[in-house]
C-alpha cells in the first residue's frame, strides 16, 4: 500500500520555515504529523540526520523542493518536545523517531499477552519481537531498544519485569 | 564689547521689537566672548542680546553707537557674520560684561543662519533711527548698589512689573508670529511684473492688514476674533501659493522652517501620490523635490524632519517607517487593509507571485512591492517559499 501524501507536501511554501509564528506552528504541527505517519507506515524507528534531507520525506523531487537542514532541526526539535523522538548521541547526529510511544507499545503487548492467557509466563525479548506467535501483531519486527522501552513502561505500572538471562534479557508478565 | 550694558531684557515705552534671532554667540573683536549662545533682539532703540539658557543674563547697547556694520560670509566650519563698529563709549555708562576692550567693534556669529533677514532690519533701523524720533532714557538704577540683571519683584510695584512683563512678552510673541508676513509683503512689493502674478499679489497685502488686525485684537481683548475674519483669513491661506522656497538663510533654522518646508511638501506632493497610487518611498520624495527645486536643494535631514511634522500639522500626509526600514510618504486616505486585501486577490489569481511579478502587475517599484506583500505576511494572509529559484509568495492555505 504506497503512502498518501498530505496536500502541504506538494505545496511548495511548505518547504519554506515561515517566518509568521503562527503559520509557522501550523506548518510545523504538519511536518510532525506527516514524519510520524511516514514513518509507521514504512516501520521506520531511526533517522541520520545527514542522511534524512535525500529522504522522500524532506525532500520531494517533483516540485523541485527539499527542507533545509536547519529545518529539519526545528521540526526534529518540536517532535522531541511532544516526546516522539529521543536522540541516540549528544551531537544530534541520530535519532529514534517513536511514532508509537513505549507507553503504547507496552499496552499492545500486554494485551496480546493477557488475551493469550499467557500472564505469569516469561518470554525472551526474540520470541516476542520475532517469534511466529507474534507475527501477526503490530508489534512484530519491533526494534529491541523500543521493545526494551516499552516493556521498561509496563515495567514501570507493575505489569512485568525485565530479567537478565545468560544469554540476553527476557521477561515476565504478571 | 565693553560698550554693552546690564539690561533687563524689558522694552521701554516707545521700544519696538523689530527682528530677534537664536543661536547667536558674540565676539569681542576676533575672540569669541566670555558668554554662551544667545538670543539677539534689534529693537527701534537698542541691540540686545540675551543667554539661551539663562534669561536673566541680558546686555544691550544703544542703537546710536553703531558707527557701521558689515557682513561677513560664513566660511568652511564658521558661521556667517555681522561685524559692528562702535562708538566709543561714554563717561558715564553703565556696568556692563566688560570693563574694557582693546576693540573697538563685535561681531555677531549666526549659528543657526537667519544673518540675512537679520542684516536687513539692521540696516532699515540704522537708516531709520527711529530712537531720534522717540528718546527713552537709560533705565535708571531705582535700588542702592549696583546691580545687574533683572529688577526684584518686590511688591506692588512688582506686581505691576510682572504684568508689564507679561504684556510685553505677548506683544512680543505676536509680533514674531507675524514675521513672515511682513517678509512677504515685502517680498510681494518687490516682484516686478504683476501681470505674471495671480492675485496673491493683492490679497497678500490685505491678508497681511488682516493678520496685523488680529493681532492687535489679541492683544486688546484676549483673543476675541470674530468668526468671519477667521474664514477671510484661512482662505487667504489657501489661495497663497508659495511665491519663493522656504530657505534657511532667510528664516532661520529648527522646527519652524521645517514646519513651513512640511506644508510646501503638502502641496507640492499631492499630485505625484495620487499617480502612484497613493505612497512613495522618501528616497523617491528626495528626488522629486530637489529636482523641482533646482536650487536651494534640500539636505536629507531636513526633509526627514519636515516629513515629521506632517501630522502635527494636520496634512494629509503621512510618513511611515516599515519594519525593515523603508521610509514612506503616504496619502492618510491610503488605506493599508484594502491594499492587503488586493494583494492577497491578485496572489490567489496568479497562484504565486515574486516581488517584480507584484511590482510589475501593480506599477509599483520594486521595493515598495516587496514591503506590501512582506505585510501581508505578517498578517498571515500570505506565506513564503524560499528556494534557490527566489522569494515567491503564496496565500496562505496553512
Amino acid at each position: 500500500m504506497s503512502f498518501e501524501w498530505p496536500w502541504q507536501y506538494n505545496f511548495p511554501p511548505f518547504f519554506t520555515l515561515q517566518p509568521n509564528v503562527d503559520t509557522r506552528q501550523k506548518q510545523l504541527a504538519a511536518w510532525c504529523s506527516l514524519v510520524l505517519s511516514y514513518f509507521r507506515h514504512r516501520k521506520l524507528y531511526t533517522v541520520d540526520v545527514l542522511e534524512a534531507q535525500e529522504s522522500p520525506v524532506f525532500n520531494n523531487k517533483k516540485i523541485e523542493r527539499k527542507l533545509s537542514v536547519e529545518a529539519i532541526q526545528v521540526v526534529f526539535e518540536e517532535l522531541r518536545k511532544k516526546g516522539n523522538l529521543e536522540w541516540m548521541d549528544k551531537n544530534k547526529t541520530r535519532c529514534l523517531i517513536m511514532w508509537r510511544r513505549p507507553e503504547e507499545w507496552g499496552k499492545l503487548i500486554y494485551q496480546w499477552v493477557s488475551k493469550n492467557g499467557m500472564v505469569n509466563s516469561v518470554f525472551t525479548l526474540y520470541e516476542l519481537s520475532n517469534g511466529d506467535d507474534t507475527e501477526n501483531e503490530e508489534f512484530h519486527g519491533l526494534e529491541d531498544w523500543m521493545l526494551l522501552r516499552s516493556l521498561q513502561a509496563l515495567q514501570t505500572e507493575g505489569k512485568a519485569e525485565i530479567i537478565t538471562m545468560d544469554d540476553g534479557k527476557g521477561v515476565k508478565f504478571f | 564689547m565693553d560698550r554693552f550694558t546690564w539690561a533687563n531684557g524689558l522694552l521701554e515705552m516707545n521700544e519696538t521689537l523689530v527682528i530677534q534671532q537664536r543661536g547667536v554667540r558674540l565676539y569681542d573683536g576676533d575672540e569669541k566672548a566670555k558668554l554662551d549662545v544667545g538670543v539677539v533682539l534689534l529693537s527701534t532703540h537698542r541691540l540686545l542680546w540675551r543667554d539661551q539658557k539663562n534669561h536673566e543674563c541680558c546686555i544691550c547697547i544703544p542703537l546710536s553707537q553703531i558707527i557701521f556694520f558689515e557682513e561677513q560670509a560664513a566660511g568652511i566650519g564658521k558661521s556667517a557674520k555681522i561685524v559692528i563698529h562702535l562708538h566709543a563709549a561714554p563717561a558715564n555708562k553703565d556696568p556692563g560684561p566688560y570693563q574694557h576692550s582693546k576693540f573697538s567693534y563685535i561681531k555677531l556669529s549666526f549659528k543657526e543662519h537667519g544673518q540675512i533677514e537679520f542684516y536687513r532690519r539692521l540696516t532699515e533701523e540704522m537708516t531709520q533711527k527711529r530712537w531720534e524720533n522717540t528718546p527713552v532714557s537709560q533705565p535708571i538704577d531705582t535700588t542702592a548698589g549696583p546691580k545687574a540683571g533683572r529688577t526684584r519683584a518686590v511688591g506692588i510695584v512688582g506686581i505691576e512689573r510682572k504684568l508689564e512683563e507679561k504684556r510685553k512678552e505677548t506683544d512680543k510673541n505676536i509680533s514674531e508670529a507675524f514675521e513672515d508676513l511682513s517678509k512677504l509683503m515685502e517680498k510681494v512689493s518687490a516682484l516686478p511684473s504683476a501681470s505674471i502674478l495671480p492675485t496673491s499679489v493683492t490679497t497678500a497685502k490685505e491678508m497681511v492688514e488682516l493678520s496685523r488686525s488680529i493681532a492687535n485684537k489679541i492683544k486688546d481683548k484676549q483673543g476675541d476674533i470674530t468668526e468671519d475674519e477667521t474664514i477671510r483669513f484661512k482662505s487667504y491661506l489657501l489661495s497663497m501659493g508659495i511665491a519663493n522656497p522656504v530657505t534657511r538663510e532667510t528664516h532661520g533654522s529648527g522646527t519652524h522652517y521645517h514646519m513651513q518646508l512640511a506644508k510646501q511638501l503638502g502641496d507640492m506632493l499631492q499630485a505625484p501620490l495620487e499617480e502612484r497610487g497613493g505612497m512613495m518611498a522618501l528616497t523617491e520624495v528626495y528626488c522629486l523635490v530637489n529636482r523641482a527645486r533646482g536650487m536651494e536643494l534640500l539636505s536629507p535631514e531636513d526633509l526627514v524632519n519636515a516629513c515629521k511634522m506632517f501630522e502635527s500639522l494636520k496634512l494629509p500626509l503621512r510618513l511611515r517607517v516599515f519594519d525593515s526600514g523603508v521610509m514612506v510618504v503616504q496619502l492618510q486616505s491610503h488605506s493599508e487593509e484594502e491594499m492587503i486585501a488586493s494583494a492577497l486577490d491578485n496572489v490567489s489569481d496568479k497562484g504565486s507571485l515574486t516581488a517584480e511579478e507584484f511590482a510589475k502587475l501593480l506599477g509599483l517599484s520594486v521595493l515598495l512591492a516587496k514591503e506590501r506583500l512582506l505585510l501581508a505576511e505578517k498578517m498571515g494572509h500570505l506565506c513564503r517559499d524560499d528556494s534557490v529559484e527566489g522569494l515567491r509568495f503564496y496565500p496562505n492555505l496553512f
